[in-house]
């Protein structure tokens, strides 16, 4: 016997890019990536956030630095995201994402500070409202719906952008965060970098989902994906969303296609896990170098301005270096100093007995 | 002006707050409609409007994740969590961000936020609505804990906390939700955080307490005046930070302790208060300090609840025993 059935409800996930791995355009560009000048400025981030991250394990290495997670390989996604942000907007990251710090005009100083053991890292000269790196996996997704509810309740044109890695997407609060976005329609945007791994852990085996993108269909939160090797598809797809949401049109999941072209963090070894051969290929799609041949290929690029480029970003970083290793200790009183507007009466005393402790220590 | 119950009290503060400060947002689950499963936000979202007072999905970490989304952008998110035993999911987002933001980011952003809760015997619900955990949470730093006693304190304790900078969990008596009635003027006032309130005056045995226990310690305390045993009651009231100063005076005076909870004695807040008087205060001490507390065991269900439950017998024989010691 046969049971009547009709379909009730239908959905679908779209791919997109304009780049494919050679730097060839794959379809016209939409009028607001007709711009050279947008075009360079993603560019030169993508080369910013890759040498100063290659900087950064340079200064693990050296033992001036602590554990940091490099984003190597993946500079299109923080970056393409970044650019489409507005200032007002709320960037909620998690700690692959440096490229969307760094356009959005937070100081590369401040990250070697963070993972250099430093809490003033987070204390953001510009980026005032933005929230600090989340370590915990997948707590930052429920606050920037948190903040986005804010955003909703004082009636304002803001949006927040929060990121997450593709195992994130298997936590509670991941789905606990796209459940509320939806049923609140609140203005916040998912970016989820898929790079195919979590740690040791390949995407085959978190998820047997065909995308990431579609975990929101479950809490009516619509989603796509895009090659997040191709910087200009990840900011196109940003800034048409974050348009949607501005207009109230309520949340939305880019998944961002890309590989971890690095250890997971410097504590890390991947050569341990990722298979040598698949490296190779994926080498092949790097997001720098389609750009630039693609830039190269429309006269918008030239090997004098590639080197004026690389020179500029060196001296930056050479500048942030000097920054990060100049700035004086903070006073031993710090670790007391913020855990409450006003210090508590036990706690002043816990904080003389240190004090105490490190006079007895000078003598 | 007529009495009311405690958790009229706390119906009470959410609505002078939400009326005089429209960063106030009341959220939880069943808080709207409803108005609570206790009805501590009765007739609060019919008066300030859908915007104010949320009914949420259920989801705990949500809640308070969320929480600490809306306090960084300068609202003062008051939460409820339906009862402290469901708080558990919520863990991760009050140990590692809410009570950490502020130190996290050298002040730039910080959480002033409020959790309420239900908690304690009492009640014959299932299992998890009846555990007092108090102690887990006042282990967290950043965290400030603060339990109501009485209506009045709840409305002058639950004003403070939402006006406190800082996060504040505010764990709720349920056993003593509507044993009590005061009259409660709705004049705003805030009681002070971070102290201990002196209930009974005394000078042979210093009661320590909080919470629901304290009517088993005052009817200690009274049973004992008719044998000239005259004791000094103090209502610790904020947990954390703990207000050891206002102990110790009282201790100094009476040379005698004894600390009463519901929670399990192990790592309970009561070892550390016989700590800190065993540090500060053992020369003024003439007996060793004795602990009522609950049993180190699994909450029972609630017919064998009165078992685990310290019993005002228990305290008196607590006190007899310090009253004896040579």
């Amino acid at each position: 016997m046969s049971i009547q059935s009709q379909i009730v409800a239908e959905f679908a996930i779209t791919y997109s890019r304009f780049l494919d791995a050679e730097g060839h355009l794959t379809q016209e560009l939409p009028e607001s990536l007709n711009n050279p000048e947008l075009l360079r400025k993603l560019y030169e981030y993508m080369v910013l956030n890759r040498t100063f991250d290659a900087k950064a394990i340079a200064l693990q290495r050296t033992g001036k630095m602590g554990t940091y997670p490099s984003s190597g390989g993946q500079e299109a996604i923080g970056v393409g995201v970044g650019a489409a942000m507005k200032e007002g907007d709320v960037l909620v990251p998690y700690y692959r994402d440096h490229g969307a710090h760094l356009i959005r005009g937070g100081k590369i100083e401040e990250i070697y500070l963070l993972w250099g053991g430093d809490e003033r890292g987070s204390d953001f000269e510009h980026l005032k409202q933005d929230f600090p790196v989340a370590v915990p996996i997948a707590s930052q997704s429920l606050h920037a719906v948190g903040v986005a509810k804010a955003i909703q309740y004082r009636k304002q044109s803001r949006a927040v952008v929060t990121f997450i890695g593709d195992g994130g997407t298997s936590e509670g609060d991941f789905y606990e965060a796209l459940n509320l976005a939806g049923v609140w329609k609140l203005p916040v945007l998912f970016i989820i970098n898929n790079n195919f791994w979590a740690i040791s852990v390949p995407l085959s085996e978190q998820t047997f989902c065909k995308t990431l993108a579609q975990k929101g269909i479950a809490a009516g939160v619509s989603g796509e994906q895009v090659d997040g090797n191709d910087v200009l598809a990840v900011n196109y797809a940003t800034e048409q969303a974050l348009k949607r949401i501005r207009e109230g049109h309520g949340p939305h999941i880019i998944e961002a296609l890309t590989y971890r072209m690095c250890d997971h963090t410097t504590a890390d070894d991947a050569r341990r896990y990722q298979p040598a051969e698949e490296v190779e290929v994926h080498k092949k799609e790097d997001p720098i170098l389609r750009l630039r041949t693609y830039l190269v290929s429309q006269n918008l690029w030239d090997e004098e301005q590639e080197k004026a480029l690389y020179a500029r970003v060196k001296q930056k970083i050479e500048q942030a270096v000097h920054n990060y290793e100049s700035i004086p200790d903070q006073p031993p009183t710090a670790i007391f100093d913020y855990l409450y507007a006003t210090l508590p009466h036990d706690l002043i005393e816990q904080r003389d007995i240190l004090l105490a402790n490190l006079g007895a220590h000078h003598e | 002006m007529s009495e009311i119950t405690l958790v009229e009290a706390v119906t009470q503060a959410l609505a002078y707050e939400l009326a005089h400060d429209e960063n106030v947002i009341v959220f939880g689950e069943d808080v709207g409609a409803n108005g609570g499963v206790f009805r501590a936000t009765e007739g609060l979202q019919k008066k300030f409007g859908l915007d104010r007072v949320l009914d949420t999905p259920l989801a705990e970490s949500m809640i308070v994740g969320m929480a600490v989304g809306m306090a960084a952008e300068g609202l003062k998110p008051v939460a409820e969590i339906q009862f402290l035993g469901f708080i558990y999911p919520a863990m991760d987002q009050i140990i590692s961000h809410a009570s950490r933001l502020r130190n996290r980011t050298r002040g730039r952003l910080s959480c002033p936020m409020v959790i309420r809760t239900p908690y304690g015997c009492g009640i014959h619900a299932p299992e998890h609505h009846s555990e007092s955990t108090e102690s887990m949470l006042a282990h967290i730093p950043g965290l400030r804990v603060v339990i109501p006693s009485s209506p009045t304190r709840a409305y002058g304790l639950l004003l403070a906390a939402m006006r406190d900078p800082d996060p504040v969990i505010f764990l709720e008596p349920t056993r003593i939700y509507r044993k009590i009635k005061q009259e409660v003027p709705d004049n705003g006032v805030a009681l002070p955080l971070d102290r201990c309130f002196l209930l009974k005056e005394g000078t042979d045995v210093t009661l320590v307490s909080w919470g629901a226990m304290l009517t088993e310690t005052m009817a200690a305390a009274q049973n004992l005046e008719a044998q000239n045993i005259s004791c000094e009651v103090i209502d610790v009231a904020t947990i954390k930070p703990l207000d050891i100063d206002s102990i110790i005076q009282s201790v100094e005076k009476t040379g005698r302790c004894v600390i009463i909870h519901e929670a399990a004695k192990t790592c309970g807040v009561g070892a550390e208060i016989a700590a800190q008087l065993a540090e500060k205060a053992l020369m003024s001490l003439r007996a060793p300090i004795q602990r009522v507390t609950g049993f180190d065991t699994i909450v029972p269900l609630y017919k064998m609840e009165h078992l685990y439950l310290p019993s005002v017998q228990r305290v008196e024989n607590a006190i007899h025993e310090v009253m004896a010691f040579e």
